[in-house]
């Protein structure tokens, strides 16, 4: 529904660009969208309507009804300003100066606490730190076996003691034994509970009291609709946790969440969880998640992404090759393999602005990834000459190729057709044009 | 701005409190604009969505409009009347006909499968009697069997698990072909938790449901997604992608017992025609129930 706010700001505003100027009621059918927009994103009602009186204002003045596309100026005011309520740059946990770091994690349940912790602990250790964890959810059937095990495969300590004990005194235990060993850090995972549950929350600030955590942190299901502004609330009152991580992320909700809970409590979102892997949680950037909410894709992420995969110097040659149009089969074939390391391609897709209506397209024509397969084989059957120049391949080319790739010479045909028209797209979508999304679907 | 937002931050708790205490006795009171823009934000911050919301107080005004309803009692009893028709059916039951009859759980991770399943496990053994076999088909998650194990034996359930790891259709085949030998009336099937953008493991789902149909015909009788209550609007998204898998018969609302309402059951129910089944009220045994759609409707409201 709000995949295309892009569009559907240019529609409302669609009639300003001939008569010049830009009225309130223009603006009023603006807002209107990015009202619905951020509902559907699951933003927090009041905190929507705050915001939009913000922009608002903001749109009113000066600059947008000069711009020759007022649609596009308004989405991004929207993304400024939602960039600049989602916080600043992000940072890293700051850790003591000696003695283990203690960090506390609260959240309701299912939010993916004991999944984090051991994420968290893996995350550190690639600094070269050691984080241990302590089992303090005594609640939960099984929940400390579910520690245990997922800290072995981070590499972790696990402290435990069974369900038996006050996980109060569980926690104090585990830090005077992890401070003997020299951790470096220390994770305490906690049962899941209720905001409303007084009992609950008592021991939650206990525990806090006890083992005067440096850092609360508190774990937030990305998929949380409207009451995520009252569990914050509370979870802020009780333990004045310091800031978010950012659950289940790999799925396809908004998050606006996160937001709100920025909004009412100031807090900011530091960590993102991104996938079921345990090297899957990185580091929240603000200014991402602003387009994500808003459906504007993430280019930094993905750029990001393919970094991770590519080194740098790849990437340049990547990027220069992409924006002269000499992007080739064979870097094709690298770029498809990369991505397809970063995880499901749909995933990957959605992260590219513009791609959001493409997506809905793609789930219906049920896009699978024997395609892909299918792709890499035919790209595999060609010379390495035919690979730099697709224009080469002719009709005993495309016989032999087929034959090769044990595909078509229609598949051929249609993959380098398909191949010369994505070539432009990317080329556009480097000089940082926003793609024409039909365009872009024909160029898949 | 800062400041702006600092202001906010203080007249949240506050307003939401005044919101609802308005919506329960004097909104009704005086009909304009502003009621129905009050009704609208009551129903939008209970997670209903924008699209059901929309539909539902257009209708409402339409009627109030068209004068054939009066008065502020009148006015709100049918409004929960309203809300009640678009969530669905009261009491649709779990179809338990068949023996073994056959109930699958899916949905995304953390919103309570589990529990829901010891839950349920419970109710078929002590209030109906039934003999129940649970299967440990969530062979994924660390320590999720040792979880169900847990549950079934607060339940008296027997449970048929395989390894960690293992192939979740095979734990499911298996639990049919016991409950088979064995004559038990109910086999409930935990899975893994999934996110429903993850193709390749729903992919696996529709395996393990194929897998059940291969063992028993017409297994499974029942595939129930688990909705948390706090879920918003990516909910409905849940429930697509898992119908389109799995063919759904229903939904188990749980994490009633916070404040989060639930409103995401009734975009469901009126988008897809999902009903909701059960709701889980609570950690205990007893705290799952049947779903009253009317009870449903008026706590939206902040009933």
């Amino acid at each position: 529904m709000f995949d295309q706010l892009s569009d559907r700001l240019q529609d409302a505003l669609s009639g300003v660009r001939s008569r010049g100027k830009l009225t309130e009621a223009d603006v009023d059918r603006a807002m209107r969208e990015i009202r619905l927009a951020l509902l559907e994103a699951d933003v927090n009602f009041k905190v929507v309507k705050q915001f939009t009186s913000q922009v608002k204002e903001r749109s009113l003045g000066a600059g947008v009804l000069d711009s020759l596309n007022p649609g596009q100026q308004v989405v991004k005011i929207v993304n400024e300003e939602l960039a600049a309520l989602m916080g600043g740059a992000s940072r890293d946990l700051a850790l003591a100066g000696s003695g283990p770091t203690v960090i506390l994690m609260a959240g309701l349940q299912g939010s993916g606490k004991t999944t984090a912790c051991a994420k968290l602990a893996k995350h550190f250790a690639k600094d070269g730190k050691r984080a241990a964890l302590v089992a303090c959810d005594t609640q939960r059937p099984a929940a400390v076996e579910q520690l245990v095990t997922v800290g072995k495969q981070a590499g972790a300590k696990v402290y435990e003691q069974g369900t038996e004990r006050d996980p109060v005194e569980i926690a104090e235990w585990a830090l005077g034994e992890a401070r003997a060993a020299g951790e470096d850090v220390l994770i305490v995972d906690t049962a899941g509970r209720l905001h409303v549950d007084e009992e609950l929350m008592d021991e939650l600030a206990a525990i806090r009291k006890r083992t005067k955590p440096h850092d609360v942190l508190l774990v937030l299901d990305a998929m949380t609709g409207q009451d995520a502004v009252n569990v914050a609330e509370a979870f802020a009152e009780r333990v004045e946790f310091d800031g978010v991580l950012l659950t289940k992320l790999d799925g396809d909700a908004r998050g606006g969440a996160a937001l709100s809970v920025k909004a009412v409590t100031g807090k900011p979102i530091l960590y993102a969880s991104v996938g079921e892997k345990l090297d899957e949680l990185e580091r929240f950037h603000p200014e991402r998640m602003a387009g994500r909410i808003l459906g504007m894709g993430d280019v930094l992420s993905l750029i990001e992404k393919a970094e991770e995969v590519s080194d740098t110097q790849q990437a340049e040659d990547l990027e220069r090759k992409i924006r002269q149009q000499q992007f080739t089969l064979e870097d094709f074939l690298q770029q498809l393999r990369q991505v397809r390391r970063m995880g499901p391609l749909s995933n990957v897709l959605g992260l590219m602005p513009g791609m959001g209506k493409a997506m809905k397209q793609m789930r219906q024509v049920n896009m699978d990834e024997r395609e892909l397969d299918r792709i890499e084989a035919i790209i595999l059957s060609m010379t390495p000459t035919e690979r730099a120049r697709p224009d080469l391949i002719d009709g005993s080319r495309r016989k032999r190729i087929a034959r090769g790739s044990g595909t078509t010479v229609q598949a051929v045909n249609q993959l380098v057709k398909q191949f010369a028209q994505m070539r432009k797209v990317m080329a556009q979508l480097a000089k940082g044009k926003l793609p024409d999304p039909q365009q872009l679907m024909r160029g898949m | 701005m800062a400041s702006s937002w600092r202001r906010l931050r203080e007249s949240l708790s506050k307003s939401r409190r005044a919101l609802q205490a308005e919506l329960g006795s004097s909104l009704f009171e005086r009909l304009d604009d502003q009621t129905w823009e009050r009704l609208e934000e009551a129903l939008i911050l209970a997670d209903v969505g924008a699209r059901t919301t929309a539909d539902v107080v257009r209708r409402l005004e339409g009627e109030v409009d068209a004068g054939s309803i009066e008065g502020a009692d009148a006015v709100r009893e049918r409004l929960v009347e309203l809300l009640a028709e678009v969530a669905g059916p009261d009491n649709a039951e779990i179809d338990l006909s068949s023996r073994p009859a056959v109930i699958m759980v899916v949905g995304v991770n953390g919103t309570g499968k589990t529990t829901t399943i010891g839950k349920l496990a419970w109710r078929l053994r002590n209030e109906l009697g039934l003999s129940v076999i649970v299967a440990a088909a969530d062979t994924y998650r660390a320590a999720a069997i040792e979880q169900l194990e847990a549950w079934a034996e607060r339940a008296d359930a027997e449970i048929i698990r395989g390894s960690a790891g293992g192939d979740p259709g095979a734990v499911l085949f298996d639990a049919i072909a016991a409950a088979q030998s064995r004559g038990a009336d109910v086999v409930v099937a935990d899975t893994a938790g999934r996110l429903h953008t993850h193709a390749n493991l729903m992919a696996e789902l529709a395996k393990m449901r194929r897998v059940a149909a291969k063992r028993l015909e017409g297994a499974p009788h029942e595939c129930l997604i688990v909705i948390d209550a706090t879920t918003g609007q990516n909910g409905l998204r849940q429930a697509q992608v898992f119908a389109e898998a799995v063919d759904l018969t229903g939904v188990v609302l749980t994490k009633l017992d916070g404040t989060a309402k639930g409103g995401i059951a009734l975009a469901i129910a009126s988008e897809l025609g999902l009903p909701v089944k059960l709701i889980g009220i609570g950690e205990g045994l007893e705290d799952l129930r049947p779903f009253d759609a009317r009870e449903f409707a008026a706590a939206l409201l902040g009933d």
